[in-house]
């Protein structure tokens, strides 16, 4: 039965195939094997580079990974919110501070949103922001370097989902909550939730020129959930709407009681008007308790700083701050066209995809046509704000992205596909299956007034029989199509890393140009860097010791070191000389507790030992950096607490001689 | 100045209008032979070598997309891309190639010949004797070919005094230790890497100098005979 199920799709499948190649055959007049033109397509010849970025989130793998569109080749992972011994990221005594915040060091996190910095409503390719979603936190990315150089956990939030998205100059990145709590934390009941807990909806302030992350305000919501968020661009700008779902405020059983309501809302905020009212000292500092990590590049170290208060402002105080939309049944994204007009609220239990206008918005709000109000904000007629709605286009809708030519994109759940609509006219135009179950789409561009078109990819969350099989446990599947036709066309299926919620995708050139190929030796303000091998040395205050060790092809200096004890706390700190592109180095010992270290060049990191047995134990560069990659190695010698062996090191001659050089005095 | 007074001299005994003190330097440039001016050029085009490289050296391996690659200027040795010295020194000790250094003796040398070749040039552009001028040229010609020669010498050196302790050490087919030393012009292939020495733009200051100065002496030996 499956087979014959398959077939009929494949067949169905070729057939569409056949359709669309025509189609592209007479607006292009090309010609040729039907198969070979999609395989041409997504063809990138060895050596040549892939035309866009894509930067896909990794869900529970808690990082972001980069890959390269039409290829669907991945570059590169890069860690976030969650330890990564590959470089040693969140192991590495520089990059430990990352990873913590209030609750302590968290190992792990859930990266959901990415979002590229803008200007002027284009995409500009400096930053990529992503939320995590578990203990909320917003992470910067640095497009430079593709590291993580900013984490800052957002306080009275649970759930940070509906983030991390970025204003039309990056004014702000947002960062709204799902579950709403009481606020502050309190010792309460969970029944008393109605009318007791909140969301807050935080704007974090973006520096212009450094991208300096800061909580400038949150707006403290009735406790309804968050969902998802976006900018309003164009004429919109200075609004910010998210969706909300459970309005029915229930603690229990969401699926059945936070699906009562005919309607739910989405919040329209004007952070302009929030903005003016907080810089002339409105809303109150609230006692808060929250990290802000940042990452320095010149000495390659990150500090994390306990912050003490937040700026918190009640919207009933602020008159016409925040609008509620009613939209049905449960929206989930909310999307805004590049415009600015339209707000889609995907109504994921709803049978219709409804579209509201702005423009009739701002005319409900000049009329003050209002259908009641809750907590003290007031609620727009529907009939007013609708602009329209797509009917019955699919099961399930969850997220729209725009092609800047009218057109929109709608993922489908349920109904397992993408539909393509007109804005405006609300007409289906195209639908085409996905493998299985879409979450996002993505369109490079995406969230921003200029959307880059040419591609489309939709990311599953069911993979099943879509490639080789690997036991239970799949990586997901994600599918790119071609939109620059009339019709979708599918091009190609590649496997994403995690669980990608959301990908931010744009025109590789911006970012390319200006990646950073190594840092400068010259530049580097460790304070335990070695910048040369004359500055190598090894020092003890009390049980610790620090290893001032250099890396080049293709040695350690020092490798040869005696003189540690048990007990002792032995602190790595490795500079790699390089100034080549491409040739870090690695670190490991015998024994070590946390996870090796990968140098870049011009880099210093660290790694901690404290050995645990009495021996002489072998060090060894993990990276193949050279033909002599395997002589790179080196001996520490451990002796006993209580043994007298001097604090002795060496490299390219041997180690007693030296020893016995030192005790006469010749060498120092 | 210097030069201007002199030639003022010189100008008296040449041209016997010119009592006026502020029209000398303007009658002797109106009345100076044009093989003259071809020479004082000739002696200034070589101290574009201060402006730019002389030479270059590209080596060129597949793993290195972006070539390494060493500007040699008459008083110093520069990357061609940041680090590449550093690179190439780091390449080389494998071989047991000696690390570029910082300062050879000519980097003092050559800047005081130019130096001087260029003043002698002006100073006989200036005084008019086209037979200096073939002399000036026989000059250069053979400092060039000594800096030639002193640049394979190095080259060499370079090429084939290799550390006895080298981590790799490779043997010609007739048993001899194999050198790795560039090509003094052209292109040559040196293990995994291609190898190309070609002049840069001081290099083609210095000939467009020497050859100016040929040239001034063939206008002056040609208006003599015409004369």
């Amino acid at each position: 039965m499956k087979k014959i199920l398959t077939s009929t799709i494949a067949i169905a499948m070729i057939f569409a195939a056949f359709t669309s190649c025509n189609n592209s055959g007479k607006t292009n007049g090309q010609s040729g094997a039907l198969s070979s033109n999609v395989a041409e397509k997504v063809y990138v010849a060895p050596g040549e580079y892939d035309e866009f970025y894509a930067f896909i989130s990794g869900g529970y793998s808690g990082n972001l990974t980069v890959y390269g569109l039409p290829s669907g080749r991945m570059f590169k992972e890069i860690p976030v919110f969650s330890q990564f011994p590959t470089s040693g990221y969140g192991y590495s005594e520089e990059t430990k501070p990352m990873l913590n915040t209030s609750h302590g060091f968290i190992p792990w996190g859930d990266s959901h949103h990415p979002d590229i910095s803008q200007t002027a409503g284009e995409i500009d390719g400096r930053f990529i922001f992503i939320n995590e979603n578990n203990t909320p936190r917003i992470a910067k990315i640095d497009l430079k370097t593709f590291e993580t150089t900013e984490i800052i956990e957002v306080p009275n939030s649970a759930g940070n989902h509906s983030s991390s998205f970025v204003t039309e100059n990056t004014e702000y990145v947002v960062a709204g909550t799902r579950f709403s709590v009481p606020i502050p934390q309190r010792d309460m009941p969970i029944k008393e939730y109605k009318g007791n807990f909140q969301g807050a909806l935080s704007f974090i302030s973006v520096a212009p020129e450094t991208g300096n992350m800061d909580i400038k305000f949150q707006v403290l919501m009735p406790g309804f959930n968050y969902d998802l968020s976006h900018p309003g661009r164009g004429k919109s700008h200075g609004w910010f709407f998210f969706t909300t779902y459970n309005t029915e405020e229930a603690s229990t059983l969401l699926e059945v009681n936070a699906s009562q309501n005919d309607k739910d809302f989405i919040a329209a905020v004007n952070w302009k008007k929030i903005e003016e009212y907080v810089n002339n000292g409105g809303g109150t500092m609230m006692p808060a308790d929250y990290a802000h990590n940042v990452y320095d590049e010149h000495t390659h170290t990150a500090t994390s700083t306990m912050k003490k208060e937040v700026r918190v402002v009640n919207p009933s105080e602020v008159p016409g701050a925040v609008y509620f939309l009613p939209t049905p049944k449960s929206p989930h994204g909310c999307d805004v066209d590049p415009s600015g007009e339209y707000i889609v609220g995907n109504g994921k239990l709803s049978a219709n995809l409804t579209v509201h206008s702005f423009t009739k918005m701002l005319a409900a709000i000049e009329g003050e046509k209002f259908d009641g109000e809750a907590y003290g904000i007031p609620i727009l007629k529907f009939e007013d704000v609708l602009a329209g709605s797509v009917e019955q286009p699919g099961l399930g809708p969850l997220h729209t992205e725009f092609d800047g030519k009218g057109n929109a994109y709608t993922t489908f759940f349920i109904s397992s596909e993408v539909v393509k609509w007109k804005l405006g006219t609300w007409e289906v135009i195209d639908r085409k299956p996905t493998y299985y179950s879409v979450g996002h789409l993505t369109i490079p561009g995406g969230n921003s007034g200029k959307p880059q078109g040419k591609y489309m990819f939709a990311m599953n969350k069911i993979t099943k029989d879509r490639y080789l099989p690997t036991g239970p446990e799949m990586e997901h599947s994600a599918q790119l199509y071609d939109i620059s036709g009339d019709k979708m066309e599918l091009l190609l299926d590649f496997p994403t890393h995690g669980e990608p919620h959301y990908a931010a995708a744009m025109r590789a050139d911006l970012i390319k140009e200006r990646s950073q190929k190594i840092y400068d030796l010259e530049d580097n303000k460790h304070p335990y860097a070695a910048k040369s091998d004359d500055d190598t040395k090894v020092v003890r205050k009390g049980n610790e010791v620090h290893i001032y060790m250099t890396t080049i092809r293709s040695h350690f200096s020092p490798d040869n070191i005696e003189g540690i004890k048990l007990g002792d706390k032995v602190y790595f700190h490795v500079t790699n000389l390089e100034q080549d592109f491409d040739v870090p180095h690695g670190f490991a010992v015998l024994g070590q507790n946390t996870s090796e270290l990968l140098i870049m060049p011009g880099q210093t990191k660290t790694s901690v030992w404290e050995p645990t047995k009495v021996g002489v134990w072998p060090f060894y560069c993990t990276d193949f950096c050279s033909a002599l990659h395997q002589e790179m190695q080196g001996y520490i010698r451990v002796s006993a607490a209580n043994a007298n062996t001097p604090l002795i090191w060496s490299m390219g001659e041997d180690i007693e001689s030296k020893q016995f050089l030192k005790l006469r005095g010749i060498l120092f | 100045m210097f030069i201007s007074l002199t030639k003022a001299r010189v100008d008296f005994s040449l041209s016997p209008l010119s009592f006026n003190a502020k029209n000398i330097k303007y009658h002797r440039l109106r009345i100076m032979k044009k093989q003259n001016i071809i020479m004082i050029v000739a002696a200034l085009l070589p101290l574009g070598l201060f402006l730019f490289p002389l030479w270059r050296i590209t080596l060129e391996a597949p793993q290195y997309p972006t070539p390494l690659a060493m500007n040699i200027h008459v008083n110093d040795f520069s990357d061609v891309h940041p680090h590449d010295i550093k690179n190439i020194n780091l390449m080389n000790h494998y071989v047991g190639m000696q690390y570029i250094p910082e300062a050879i003796p000519e980097f003092k040398i050559f800047p005081t010949g130019i130096l001087i070749t260029s003043f002698i040039g002006l100073l006989i552009g200036w005084k008019g004797n086209y037979k200096w001028f073939l002399g000036w040229f026989i000059l250069m010609l053979v400092l060039s070919a000594a800096g030639m020669y002193d640049f394979y010498l190095w080259e060499h050196d370079y090429g084939h005094n290799l550390d006895p302790k080298a981590i790799m050490k490779f043997t010609n087919k007739d048993g001899t230790v194999m050198g790795f030393q560039p090509p003094l012009f052209g292109t040559k292939d040196i293990l995994n890497f291609k190898a190309h020495s070609y002049p840069q733009f001081g290099a083609l200051f210095l000939g467009l100098g020497i050859a100016s100065g040929f040239l001034a002496y063939f206008v002056g030996k040609k208006n003599k005979s015409t004369a």
